[in-house]
C-alpha cells in the first residue's frame, strides 16, 4: 500500500486520500507511522504530548538528583544514580520520537525554556527527605505506570515503541522505590515516621498526575478518538488507587484518605475529594517549586551553550578536513 | 593458600567481580592491603560524589548520562575497594564511606578538586581517567587476587572514561576561541595535583608486588596525556606541584565539605538500615 508522501500535502486530492487511509488505520487500531499523512491536528496534539513527557522526564530528574549526594548508603546512591540517568534516556528516546513529528530536539528546548511548555507538575513539589525518594519511585512512578501502559499501544508508532522501553525501566523504579519504603518501615521509629511522612505528602499529587476528572478533561475525547489515549483519567486513577491500597498494608503503612474504599457495586475503587485548587495553582506555576525547576534548567542549558558550540564547531572542521582529505586523494 | 589469595576467586574466568561477592568472601587483606585499597576506593568514592553533582546539570543530555555512568562506574569502584578494606577491620564499606572522619580518608587532592566548569570536569578526568589506566591496567597483576579482581573490572571501565574525557579534550581545545580558553584554564588549574598521584609512600615498600608503584606509572601517563596534548595542539601546564599529603590523611580545604554532604543522613541515623 503506496502512503501519498508528506511532500505533497496540501494537495486536496493528496490530504482526501491520505485522510481515507488515515483512518481506515485508526479504525484497524493499527499504526500511524512518520511518513504516512497525518491530520495537522493530530500531528499537533502528539507533538504537544510527547514533548511535555519529554520535558517532565527531564525537570523530574531534578527532585531526585537533590538526594544524590546524600543518599545514606553507597548502594542507594549508585541506584538513584542509575535512575536519574534512566530519566535522561526517556527524555532522549521521547524527544527523539517527537522529533519525527517535525519539531526538533532544539526547539522543544527552548519552548521549555522560555516557559511556554508544560511538565507534569508533580515535579514542582519538593523532595523533603530520604523517604520522599521512595514515595516517589512508589508512587510518582507507579502513577505514571497505570498512565504509560496502555500508551505502549498509542496508535503513533515511534510513541509506542519509546513507551515500551520506558515502561519497563519505570516498573524497576516502581520496585526499587517501594523497597526503600519497606525498608524504612522495617526501621526505626524515625524512619518509619519519616516514610509515612513522605506517604502523606505524595499521595494526593500522585492521584492528580492522570490529569483533572472526566468531566474537565478538554483534550481527552479527541485523544480516545485517535487510539492515543485508551482509559480515561478517573479509569486510571481508579486502578492506580486499588493497587496503592494493597500495597501498603505490605509497608504496615497508611494512605492519608479514609474514604479509600471498594465498591462492590460498581467494581471500582474510591477515594476522597483531591484538591484541585491546588492543581489548577500548580499547573499555573504557582507551586512550591515551579521557579526553582526552570532556573535550574535554564541555568544548565545557558552555562551549556559554550560547550554545545565547541562540539559544533569541531564537527564541523573534522567534516571539512575529511572532505577537503577526500578532494585531494 | 595465604588469606590474600583466598579472595573473591569463586568468580568464573570472565564474570566481573562485584561488591557483593567481595562481601561474600571471606578474603581478608593484610593491614598495608587494606590501606592500599582505602587509597583507591576514596579516590574514586569523592570523585564520584563530585560527578553525582553534574547530574541534571550537564551540558547536553547526553552528557548527563555519560557523566553518570563514570560515576557510577567509579561508585561501583569503590565499593568493592572499600569492602574488601574493611574485611582488615570488620567494617562494611558503609562503615567507611559514612562514619569515618576526615583525616581517616586517604583520597588524593586531585578527586577532592571543585567541578568548576565543564571544561574544569572534563580536565580532571582526563587526568584520573588515564593515571586509572595506567594503574588498574598493572594492578591486574597484583599478588593480591581481590585487588587483582578489582583492577580487572575497573580497567574495562576507565578505557571508556578515557576516551569520552579525551575526545571532550579535542573538542574543547579545537571547537571555539571561547572553549579552548576554557580548556587551557581547566588543565592549569588542575596540573598542581597530578604530583601527588605518582608519590611513592612508604606503604608502597611495604606491599611488595601486591600494589603498583605510584612512580612507575608517570612514564607511561606522561606519554599518554603528551600525545593527546599535542594531537589538541595543547601544551602540558608548567605550573608548581601542590604539596598533597591526601594518603596521609592531610586534604585540602574541600573534603570537609564533601563529606559533610556525603555523610549528614547517615550520621543522623547511626546504626540504621537503609
Amino acid at each position: 500500500m503506496a502512503a501519498p508522501a508528506a511532500t505533497q500535502y496540501g494537495s486536496p486530492d493528496v490530504d482526501a486520500a491520505g485522510q481515507q487511509l488515515f483512518d481506515e488505520l485508526i479504525i484497524q487500531d493499527s499504526r500511524i507511522e512518520p511518513r504516512d499523512w497525518m491530520p495537522e491536528a493530530y500531528r499537533k496534539s502528539l507533538t504537544r504530548q510527547i514533548s511535555q513527557h519529554a520535558h517532565s522526564e527531564i525537570i523530574g530528574m531534578q527532585p531526585e538528583a537533590n538526594w544524590i549526594t546524600r543518599a545514606p548508603s553507597l548502594k542507594r546512591k549508585a541506584i538513584l544514580m542509575a535512575k536519574v540517568q534512566d530519566e535522561a534516556g526517556h527524555g532522549l528516546y521521547l524527544y527523539s520520537a517527537a522529533e519525527t513529528l517535525g519539531t526538533p530536539r532544539d526547539k522543544m528546548t527552548e519552548d521549555l525554556i522560555a516557559g511556554k511548555a508544560r511538565y507534569s507538575s508533580i515535579f514542582n513539589y519538593p523532595v523533603l527527605t530520604w523517604a520522599d525518594i521512595g514515595a516517589i519511585g512508589w508512587l510518582v512512578d507507579g502513577a505514571a505506570i497505570c498512565n504509560q501502559v496502555p500508551l505502549c499501544r498509542a496508535s503513533y508508532g515511534p510513541y509506542g515503541r519509546a513507551m515500551v522501553r520506558i515502561c519497563k525501566e519505570e516498573s524497576f523504579h516502581q520496585r526499587q522505590g517501594f523497597e526503600i519504603l519497606l525498608e524504612l518501615a522495617n526501621g526505626t521509629q524515625a524512619q518509619r515516621d519519616m516514610a509515612q511522612d513522605a506517604i502523606n505528602r505524595w499521595y494526593a499529587p500522585s492521584l492528580m498526575m492522570f490529569g483533572p476528572p472526566d468531566d474537565d478533561s478538554p483534550n481527552s475525547n479527541q485523544s480516545m478518538a485517535w487510539n492515543i489515549k485508551r482509559f480515561s483519567n478517573d479509569e486510571l486513577r481508579s486502578r492506580f488507587v486499588g493497587m496503592i491500597a494493597e500495597q501498603v498494608k505490605a509497608l504496615g503503612l497508611s494512605l492519608p484518605d479514609p474514604d479509600v474504599r471498594f465498591n462492590e457495586d460498581t467494581g471500582k475503587w474510591e477515594y476522597g475529594p483531591l484538591d484541585w485548587e491546588e492543581f489548577k495553582e500548580v499547573l499555573a506555576g504557582r507551586g512550591p517549586c515551579n521557579a526553582q525547576r526552570m532556573e535550574r534548567r535554564r541555568e544548565a542549558h545557558e552555562d551549556g551553550a559554550w560547550v554545545r558550540e565547541a562540539a559544533a564547531a569541531y564537527a564541523d572542521k573534522q567534516a571539512r578536513g575529511a572532505a577537503s582529505a577526500t578532494e585531494a586523494a | 593458600m595465604s588469606e590474600a589469595n583466598a579472595s573473591a576467586t569463586r568468580i568464573t574466568p570472565g564474570n566481573a567481580l562485584r561488591p557483593e561477592d567481595i562481601a561474600a568472601s571471606d578474603a581478608v587483606p593484610s593491614p598495608e592491603a587494606a590501606e592500599y585499597a582505602l587509597w583507591l576506593g576514596d579516590d574514586s568514592l569523592i570523585l564520584a560524589q563530585r560527578l553525582g553533582w553534574w547530574i541534571s546539570r550537564a551540558p547536553e543530555l547526553e552528557e548527563d548520562v555519560a557523566l553518570a555512568n563514570i560515576a557510577l562506574d567509579l561508585i561501583g569502584h569503590a565499593r568493592s575497594f572499600l569492602t574488601y578494606a574493611g574485611h582488615a577491620s570488620g567494617r562494611t564499606e558503609d562503615d567507611l564511606a559514612y562514619f569515618r572522619r576526615e583525616p581517616e580518608f586517604r583520597s588524593a587532592h586531585l578527586f577532592e578538586q571543585p567541578n568548576g566548569d565543564f571544561a574544569r570536569t572534563i580536565a580532571r578526568q582526563f587526568v584520573v581517567s588515564h593515571y586509572q589506566w595506567e594503574l588498574y591496567s598493572r594492578l591486574t597483576h597484583s599478588t593480591d587476587a581481590t585487588l587483582a579482581g578489582i583492577a580487572a573490572k575497573a580497567v574495562k571501565e576507565v578505557d571508556y572514561h578515557r576516551d569520552h574525557s579525551l575526545q571532550w579534550v579535542l573538542r574543547l581545545a579545537q571547537g571555539t576561541e571561547e572553549s579552548r580558553r576554557r580548556m587551557i584554564a581547566g588543565l592549569k588549574l588542575t596540573w598542581p595535583y597530578v604530583e601527588e598521584l605518582f608519590a611513592d609512600e612508604p606503604l608502597i615498600d611495604a606491599l611488595g608486588g601486591a600494589a603498583v608503584r605510584p612512580s612507575s606509572l608517570r612514564e607511561p601517563f606522561d606519554a599518554a596525556v603528551a600525545a593527546v596534548l599535542a594531537e589538541a595542539d595543547l601544551e602540558v601546564p608548567a605550573v608548581p606541584g601542590a604539596t598533597g599529603g591526601g594518603r596521609r590523611g592531610v586534604h585540602s580545604e574541600h573534603l570537609g565539605y564533601i563529606l559533610a554532604e556525603l555523610q549528614v543522613l547517615a550520621r543522623e541515623h547511626p546504626g540504621a538500615s537503609w
